[in-house]
């Protein structure tokens, strides 16, 4: 045979970190041209950064009443004056009307008492993780005139300082709990996908009979059990724990079918013919395998967990007050009247379905570049 | 003989997001009436796409018939076929009725959820609606006898999963044989098939095919199978033809290098394995343009310059045998 | 078939004893007797109850005995009396309650079934077919949306909207005029009128994903071999598409009905709470509020139930309509 050059076809630098890219990065690039699920991302990570440092970033706690300004409309913030022009951000004052129609009261911006925003200014002290000591708040209003930004509730709190107090407890128990499931469903899937045979009977029968309970009615049931003294960390547990116990079905019958799909690859007879113990073989051959195909499914159950704690704590089942979550801050809405009349008491309902559809955008883009034929 | 089928510098891009596939370039080449004309060439030659896109049934888009003509008998109605709407009527009367196929899976090219029977039968109820139940019934056990399937009013009404890979194909030669078709492409029909069903198979398509005087396209990546069925052979190398004429010839003389590469990479009775010769290389990337001749990479003969810059012409020996090579300018 | 029918009707049985043991826990978590509550309830209604006689009452109920034995007390109740137990929260027999609501439930069940089905189908064909279209983006979107939002802010955020811009009131079941007036065609008519709204928002729940499904199904599907068969064949594009990619994608569609009847009826007890509708929702809500756990524990086993009975028939539906899963199943 003559001799063979590759003269016709030569590699450049961008196709050979193509071709011997690792897995992971080869997601992780495939994962940035999804554009949407990029940005998602991006704001998924910003709604968690302001659930961590949320104490900073509102005005007030979670429980400050301002008694004298119960269902106030959200506060407008001025930046023109027609007086003074242009200057920094302030916000009028509100005096309390009757309205001679309805009977009801209303609030109207008093033009004469103009306030302004004072920002990294000494509030209400709280800690940081438990650890560090603060008075500092991102931004803030002297005593007399509050600022709501998503206006105020029934007992004249501030519903964005609640919102954003509210996300710890409602993003943190998505994570919780998907773990939780994670782990029932990551140990009793290996181990039916792995073993196969009468076991792997016996657990996938479980696995659906879980699948095919209705959630919400035995969900319902268990938490109306808790203790109401409990504390809201016990409770906050107990819930968690309950969520997930019902729903790991899903993640367990994937990882299932995942483990059964690649025990049967050559790598996996080289290991045992190798002399590798099971445990082994789970850990360091099979996991890997298929962690992608795991990842895109965690995100796309986080949502049903967050879902899940918002129904119950809107029923009153759920996360008790004083404590506060995104389910029971829509507690306050259950009441038709107040809504129409209120309207702004919806709002934490957007960050519900935001948080919700941007899982599900991650979700969807990481499947997508984790296996793109599929 | 009178020509069947025309198909003339016919070129057929796919456009995908990874890049434009030039999947065929200026293929010329006709049937005549009652031969069989082989098509050989690697995976990724382009048989497939010339066989498809006589049917109309490739995807369009990503394919996309850039330029030259497809005619069906172009002595007598001369039906422009690359210019008729996909789903037309004249086009879909010409599918089955005039033209039919022998796909290469015949598991995946059977819903699994209709019976044989009902999916045999369909295009002949179609295209011969005159036809009442019981003839249509009668036309479809005889081929299914025909074929060599056993019991034919049994597996008339079984599922394609019920039963072995050969009777699958044997089924879906009836299929194709049900509207008594004027050709008969057959895309690899015996590679997902054992060795000792492919030479029943082979046999039943011969017979068959002087039986119903058709003509016959029959794709394969099998020197050997094409030589011993076809009476005019056509090489394919990336989209194009590089070689084409009578069987024997093609055979006994050929005259581009990669037919001749392919003709030592057959292995025969009579000679230790070691002397077998593989093309060397791989079949380059299909997004990758050719200025010169396609096979220049892996070709062992190469002239040179000229072979890496210049298109190749085609060349008509008076023996009707063609080439597309420099060495024979 | 009808073999393969009655062992899965006996493969139920344990399916049975579990559930009935989940709701037995339902029943005996509660922190103290159960009797103790039934006694003070009694005591809060002005009954005198000697001590004596709250012992006879915890004999009579066998809460004395170990907790075998009261489970199987009342699984027997149940079992051979048909006998759910007594609702002290509504001072009648769980039957009754059960009897009267559970109708409804499964009419808006089943109605949102229907629904989602009738929707999510021809979208999803539509969507596949002209992938990338406005129209297919638009679906996916609402798809999103309708996955996003939980049942019961969907039920708050409409009948809000419809009181806000029409000025209509979609609680209940009646009109005011109606609560109390006897049959006729008009309380019909506006029973209905009250009844589209939330078997279309309990619908929505499942449409969205089904439309996701549906679209990814018939996609695969027309890649397959045999849809190129068929074309060769010289079928029309309309009778190829219904004939044998669709109902390929069909199948997979009907086996989700193990997880979507379990979704509807989450989402048929919510919207069923926000909007007022009599249907079991509300008393369980209620029921599991006051710890009123015979009428909680029988709600959620029937619930239960209903789930394992829908997946059953879409199973069986899957085996008569797929010559694979038949071929298979009925062989073993």
């Amino acid at each position: 045979m003559g001799s063979f050059s590759n003269s016709s076809s030569v590699i450049n630098e961008e196709d050979k970190n193509f071709y011997y890219a690792t897995q992971w990065s080869l997601i992780r690039s495939r994962f940035r041209q999804h554009r949407l699920a990029s940005i998602s991302l991006i704001f998924l990570g910003l709604l968690y950064l302001f659930a961590i440092f949320s104490d900073f970033l509102v005005p007030y706690s979670s429980t400050q009443r301002f008694s004298k300004y119960n269902f106030s409309a959200p506060t407008s913030i001025y930046i023109y004056d027609s007086e003074a022009g242009f200057s920094s951000p302030f916000v009028y004052g509100q005096k309390k009307i009757l309205d001679k129609k309805t009977f009801s009261w209303k609030y109207e911006p008093d033009l004469t008492k103009k306030v302004y925003i004072q920002f990294f200014t000494e509030g209400e002290e709280y800690s940081l993780f438990g650890i560090f000591k603060s008075n500092i708040h991102l931004f803030g209003i002297d005593e007399e005139t509050p600022v709501f930004l998503f206006g105020s509730d029934r007992l004249g709190r501030d519903v964005f300082s609640r919102t954003i107090h509210g996300s710890q407890i409602s993003l943190s128990i998505g994570l919780v709990g998907v773990s939780l499931s994670f782990l029932i469903g990551i140990l009793l899937g290996g181990v039916s996908g792995y073993y196969g045979g009468y076991i792997d009977d016996l657990i996938q029968r479980f696995i659906d009979f879980m699948i095919s309970l209705p959630t919400i009615p035995l969900w319902m049931a268990f938490s109306a059990v808790l203790p109401r003294d409990w504390s809201s960390l016990k409770t906050y547990f107990a819930i968690t724990i309950i969520l997930s116990i019902i729903s790991w079905g899903p993640l367990a019958r994937v990882t299932r079918g995942k483990i059964l799909a690649l025990r049967e690859e050559d790598y996996t007879l080289a290991a045992r013919a190798a002399g590798a113990s099971t445990p082994r073989i789970i850990v360091k051959h099979l996991l890997p395998g298929f962690s992608s195909h795991l990842i895109v499914s965690i995100t796309l159950s986080i949502p049903g967990m967050i879902l899940a704690e918002t129904a119950l704590s809107f029923l009153g089942l759920g996360i008790q007050p004083p404590a506060v979550s995104w389910g029971t801050l829509l507690q306050d809405s259950q009441d038709l009247m107040a809504i129409t009349n209120q309207p702004w008491l919806l709002i934490p309902a957007i960050f519900v379905i935001g948080t919700v559809l941007l899982f599900n955008f991650v979700g969807d883009g990481l499947r997508d570049a984790a296996d793109p034929y599929s | 003989m009178q020509r069947i089928l025309e198909v003339k510098d016919l070129s057929i891009n796919f456009y995908l997001r990874e890049g434009v596939v030039h999947a065929l370039t200026d293929v010329n080449f006709e049937v005549f009436e009652n031969e069989t004309l082989g098509v050989i060439g690697e995976s990724g030659s382009g048989k497939s796409v010339t066989v498809q896109s006589i049917l109309g049934i490739l995807s369009q888009p990503p394919a996309k018939i850039v330029s030259g003509s497809i005619r069906f008998e172009p002595e007598s109605r001369n039906l422009e076929l690359n210019l008729l709407p996909t789903y037309g009527d004249t086009y879909r009367n010409v599918r089955w009725n005039d033209i039919s196929m022998i796909f290469q899976e015949p598991m995946s090219s059977f819903s699994p959820l209709h019976s044989i029977g009902d999916q045999i039968s369909e295009a002949l109820t179609l295209h011969r609606p005159e036809l009442s139940e019981t003839d249509v019934l009668s036309v479809c056990l005889g081929l299914l006898e025909k074929v060599g399937i056993p019991s034919p009013a049994m597996f008339f009404k079984r599922y394609p999963h019920e039963f072995s890979g050969g009777m699958r194909q044997r089924a879906m030669i009836a299929m194709a044989l049900v509207c008594n078709p004027k050709i008969l492409i057959a895309d690899e029909p015996t590679t997902a098939l054992d060795v000792t069903i492919e030479a029943q198979i082979l046999e039943l398509l011969e017979s068959i095919k002087s039986e119903f005087n058709m003509s016959m396209i029959y794709i394969s990546h099998d020197l050997a199978v094409i030589g011993e069925i076809s009476d005019r052979i056509l090489v394919m190398y990336l989209g194009r033809v590089v070689e084409s004429g009578v069987a024997d010839e093609v055979i006994d003389n050929p005259l581009h290098p990669y037919t001749r590469a392919l003709l030592k990479s057959i292995p025969k009775i009579d000679q230790p394995i070691e002397s077998l010769d593989p093309i060397e290389g791989s079949i380059p990337s299909p997004f990758e343009v050719h200025t010169g001749c396609p096979f220049y990479s892996r070709c062992t003969e190469r002239l040179g310059e000229i072979c890496l810059r210049q298109k190749p012409a085609h060349k008509t020996y008076n023996n009707g045998h063609k080439v597309s090579c420099h060495l024979h300018a | 078939m009808l073999t393969y029918t009655i062992k899965r009707l006996f493969q139920l049985i344990p399916i049975l004893f579990v559930i009935s043991v989940v709701a037995y826990a339902i029943i005996e978590l509660p922190p103290g007797d159960f009797a103790d509550f039934y006694i003070s309830s009694l005591r809060a209604t002005g009954v005198t109850v000697l001590e004596d006689e709250a012992l006879r009452i915890k004999e009579q109920y066998g809460f004395n005995a170990p907790v075998v034995e009261r489970y199987w007390r009342w699984l027997e109740n149940i079992i051979f009396h048909g006998n759910f137990g007594y609702s002290f929260e509504y001072q009648k027999p769980v039957n009754e309650i059960i009897a009267e609501k559970l109708p409804l439930s499964i009419g808006l069940t089943f109605g949102a079934l229907i629904i989602s089905w009738a929707l999510a189908i021809p979208i999803g064909i539509y969507s596949a077919i002209h992938q990338y279209s406005k129209f297919d983006y638009f679906f996916t979107f609402i798809g999103f949306l309708g996955l996003a939002t939980p049942p019961f802010l969907m039920a708050l955020i409409f009948a809000w909207l419809f009181l806000k811009f029409f000025d209509y009131s979609v609680l209940g079941l009646y009109s005011p005029e109606y609560v109390t007036a006897p049959w006729s065609f008009d309380k019909f008519i506006d029973l209905c009128k009250h009844l589209i709204l939330p078997v279309i928002l309990i619908g929505l729940q499942g449409t969205g994903t089904i439309i996701r499904v549906m679209r990814g199904n018939l996609l695969d599907e027309l890649k397959k071999p045999y849809v190129i068969t068929a074309k060769a064949k010289g079928l029309k594009f309309r009778d190829l598409l219904l004939k044998y990619p669709v109902r390929m994608a069909i199948n997979p569609i009907i086996s989700t009905i193990g997880w979507l009847l379990p979704a509807l009826i989450a989402g048929e007890i919510l919207i069923s709470i926000v909007l007022g509708i009599q249907t079991l929702g509300p008393v369980l809500l209620r029921s599991v509020l006051s710890q009123d756990m015979w009428l909680a524990a029988s709600i959620v086993m029937i619930l239960s139930l209903l789930t394992i009975i829908g997946s059953l028939i879409s199973d069986l539906l899957l085996v008569w309509l797929d010559p694979r899963i038949r071929f298979e199943r009925l062989s073993k």
